[in-house]
């Protein structure tokens, strides 16, 4: 009995110092004293501010632009990618997922430099810069995602398809697709998080006069914090929910189907 | 069209990895070994030896270090009572300990700087309990506070999946051929989960040792890591072969750690969080 | 008859508010080859895992070799388990999985490298000491898992459907494989399973159980021969279960014919179920047998034709060796020593019939 209340205890601790911060902003975001410290009645003004200020919401359109752009584009590429693959021999196939693990491992920082050191040989820093470096992270999570999916399929179905008459392109989209299709979706979620998250890529390759939110709340902060960025946090964070949601309602209804 | 090859669908990818991701890593190397006229030199390189970039990767190492310690340690319990949860809902419950992982970085490091700041709300709770202000803002402690928030759940769930995968029977078996609750846990559970525990520390510790967001924000400036060194090489002082020498040595670092822990991976197998 | 050395005495076992076992009282005796047979949540693999000290009874206590053991954990007990899934430990070799246990009770390395040789010739898997369990089949993984439990020396080996997960031609191999491995090892072994060939080929006792209750116990040819009550007709091969009255001892009405039976002391006049083994149905032309039916399906089986006749609205199922055609008009008769008469449950709770040993 001991036990069970010294885990649940334990268990109270740290998901209280996992998200008694982001209370903390939630609850700031109302409050309608400057103060982080005192409760001047309840507002929503910050909420307004936030909405006329144009720092913030220029950002967020580039946020929204990039991360759509990246991960519709990385999904497209990485799920023809992960398909390509799949068919290769086994060698072939190590040097890519070896690469494709590159982006993923390597420090964030390197990354964007590098990629900064590049691009400035050819272009000017901007927009289609930072969107190149996202794709760049977003393909390999679409692929991982993808390929597990696609290993499950049954290589048998597809060729009693093709046996059956039916085209490769008809076998895929009947046979194949269904099965990588939650792959699929996830990976673009997946893509769609690490984009709206990115900081550190963003902020090597962006050039002057881009900002996403990462590196607008970077500039920011490093002069003060402003109450609209509590509620700018509140609205990221309920988003951050909604996308989880989504994600695990997608894989909750495909278990349903496997059972 | 039965032959259509369906490697060449890797084509656009395969040259995307040519052109951002091998390319990059070739120009860095490039910049890194030689000085601003272009002609080899191993000085950018060797210029980790100076004093203050000696100290900023001493201290880099240190917090890391202390930071996925700390993780490893709030993590492997709450695995554990994670794990061992009979309830309807424990996928849930997980999600929910792993969440904060989902929420943008910037807005959790916002987050601290409130409550650690001298007039924030942790000095307030102080001051109401009769304590003494604590001044933990801009302090390297600040910025370990910071890395354990920002990594935990990148411990927490490797730790986790790999602990899950232990099936009963097998602890059941342990029990019948004699095992003791400890030694189940010592001989069953510990080595089941060590390629869990590799990976949540890679996974901790090459991001903390890379960081220079956290250490700028929490750190104010006074605590200078290898990646601060660099940002600064790149952004305020232009010298991009010293950065890019630096970020050699950094990778170096990197590859080393992930070559490290795979040594030790006797399984082979990662465990991979996604 | 050998001594007593398990007793499960008014055990009863609930999970989430349902019973899985309801006042079981059942005794093992030494060197026995015990089954427990019956559907999936019949409560079988409770009882063993009961034993096993996986789970502690909600009443009534476990007795080994006299002394109770009801809370005794797991590793303090003279029992070893074989699980259904194997359970070896994928981060331990061969080796290192079967000297487990004696690593654990600290015995000498000699021994225990003894010990590692002798379980693995008893196995037929010499030499497999250094390979790695996922290199294993599924039999050679479940050869080392019983390895594994019998280097222990436990006095009952407990095995819960340990054949399971094998296919038809390797599980009947192992069958007898474990007969064997019983006759050399000379101690109790208690096994879990659905399948009931498995138990009538291997068993010296046979426990049918059903919805937490103990059916029937006996010996392969009591429980094939002599089924108590329907269920264990019906679980136990094919048989034709009908619904009869017993008219008076040693007379029994089905389908509107009066026959001759051996049973007696049912009363007269009561409802009774009247079971027969389809092997134990004759086929004869018609003015011969006491019913005239129409065969309406043959199907060739190899050692026998299996007939359906519809006879007074029951299809009839036969077994015979004899050829027969689709449609013919036949006499059925049964002998009167092979028409068996069950009790018919009176109630819902009495279809699980409880009866002591």
């Amino acid at each position: 009995m001991v036990k069970k209340y010294s885990s649940r205890i334990y268990l109270a601790i740290i998901f209280l110092f996992l998200y008694l911060p982001i209370m903390v902003l939630i609850v700031l975001s109302f409050n309608d004293s400057k103060s982080r410290v005192v409760w001047g009645g309840f507002t929503g003004k910050w909420y307004v501010s936030m909405l006329q200020n144009e720092t913030i919401m220029e950002s967020f359109a580039t946020t929204l632009q990039i991360t759509l752009t990246a991960s519709i584009l990385a999904t497209v590429i990485g799920t023809l990618a992960a398909i390509g693959i799949q068919a290769m021999r086994r060698k072939g196939r190590a040097i890519l997922l070896g690469a494709t693990n590159i982006p993923l491992l390597n420090a964030d920082i390197v990354t964007g430099i590098s990629m900064m050191l590049l691009f400035v040989r050819f272009t000017k820093l901007g927009f289609s810069t930072v969107l190149i470096a996202h794709l760049t992270f977003d393909i390999p999570y679409v692929i991982l995602n993808v390929l597990p999916k696609l290993n499950a399929t049954s290589k048998s179905a597809y060729e009693a398809a093709l046996d059956l008459g039916a085209s490769p392109l008809y076998a895929f989209y009947k046979i194949v697709w269904p099965d990588i299709r939650p792959g699929v979706f996830s990976g673009f979620l997946m893509a769609v998080t690490m984009s709206l998250d990115d900081f550190s890529i963003t902020y090597f390759t962006k050039g002057a006069g881009v900002n996403t939110l990462s590196t607008m709340l970077y500039t920011e902060l490093r002069k003060g914090i402003r109450p609209e960025m509590y509620a700018l946090s509140t609205l990221l964070f309920l988003i951050a929910l909604a996308l989880l949601f989504i994600m695990n309602y997608g894989s909750s209804r495909k278990n349903e189907i496997n059972n | 069209m039965y032959n259509f090859k369906r490697q060449f669908l890797s084509g656009p990818y395969i040259i995307w990895i040519v052109g951002f991701i091998v390319l990059p890593i070739l120009v860095i190397c490039y910049y890194g070994i030689t000085d601003a006229s272009g002609s080899f030199t191993l000085e950018n390189i060797i210029a980790i030896s100076e004093p203050i970039h000696m100290k900023a990767l001493l201290l880099s190492l240190k917090l890391a270090l202390v930071s996925t310690l700390l993780c490893l340690a709030l993590s492997y319990p709450l695995a554990m009572i994670l794990n061992g949860l009979h309830v309807k809902h424990q996928s849930f419950i997980v999600f929910i300990f792993v969440l904060p992982m989902w929420m943008n970085f910037m807005l959790r490091i916002l987050a601290w700087q409130l409550i650690l700041s001298n007039n924030g709300i942790l000095n307030t709770v102080f001051q109401a309990l009769g304590l003494p202000r604590v001044s933990l803002l801009n302090t390297p402690a600040a910025v370990v506070f910071g890395m354990v928030y920002d990594y935990l759940p990148f411990m927490i769930l490797p730790i986790y999946n790999s602990m899950s995968r232990i099936g009963n029977d097998i602890v059941d078996a342990a029990r019948d051929l004699g095992c003791n609750k400890f030694q189940v846990f010592a001989k069953i559970i510990l080595p089941l989960t060590v390629s869990g525990v590799l990976s949540g520390i890679i996974m901790v510790f090459v991001p903390a040792l890379t960081s220079f967001v956290i250490s700028n924000l929490l750190g104010g400036g006074k605590v200078l890591l290898i990646g601060n060194v660099i940002e600064q090489e790149f952004m305020q002082n232009t010298n991009w072969n010293m950065g890019s020498g630096l970020s050699i040595v950094l990778m170096i670092f990197v590859i080393a750690s992930m070559a490290f822990m795979n040594s030790h991976n006797k399984e082979g197998e990662g465990t991979a969080v996604w | 008859m050998e001594k007593e050395l398990i007793h499960l005495s008014h055990i009863s076992k609930s999970y989430d508010g349902s019973l899985v076992l309801d006042d079981l009282d059942l005794k093992i005796r030494e060197n026995e080859f015990m089954t427990l047979l019956g559907p999936s949540g019949c409560g079988k693999t409770t009882t063993l895992r009961l034993l096993g000290g996986f789970e502690t009874p909600d009443a009534g206590s476990v007795f080994f070799d006299g002394a109770d053991i009801t809370a005794l954990p797991p590793n303090e007990r003279k029992l070893n388990t074989v699980f259904q899934k194997y359970a070896l430990f994928p981060h331990m070799s061969i080796a290192e999985n079967i000297a487990f246990g004696l690593k654990i009770s600290k015995k000498s390395k000699s021994y225990i490298s003894d010990k590692i040789k002798y379980a693995l010739k008893l196995v037929n898997l010499d030499g497999f000491e250094k390979r790695s369990v996922d290199s294993l089949s599924g039999g050679q993984q479940q050869r080392i898992a019983i390895a594994r439990a019998i280097v222990n020396e436990p006095k009952v080996l407990l095995l819960d459907e340990p054949l399971g997960a094998l296919d038809l031609k390797l599980r009947q191999d192992m069958q007898y494989e474990l007969i064997r491995l019983k006759e050399e090892l000379g101690i109790t072994f208690v096994y879990v399973t659905h399948d009931q060939e498995e138990a009538l080929t291997m068993s010296d006792t046979i426990v049918v159980m059903n919805q937490g209750y103990i059916q029937q116990i006996g010996t392969p040819e009591d429980i094939y021969n002599e089924p108590t009550n329907a269920f264990v007709a019906d679980f136990i091969g094919d048989s034709n279960i009908i619904d009869g009255t017993m008219i008076k001892d040693k007379l029994v009405n089905i389908l509107g014919v009066t026959i001759p039976c051996v049973d007696t002391g049912f009363g007269q006049n009561k409802p009774v179920d009247v079971v027969i083994r389809p092997e134990d149905v004759e086929l004869s032309d018609p003015p011969n047998g006491f019913m005239e039916g129409d065969i309406v399906s043959i199907i060739f089986k190899g050692v026998h034709y299996e007939i359906e006749v519809r006879a007074n609205g029951y299809d009839w199922l036969v077994h015979t060796t004899k050829l027969f055609s689709v449609g013919t008009h036949v006499g059925i008769s049964v002998i009167p020593f092979n028409i068996q008469i069950m009790n018919k449950p009176e109630s819902s709770d009495e279809k699980a019939v409880e009866i002591d040993v």
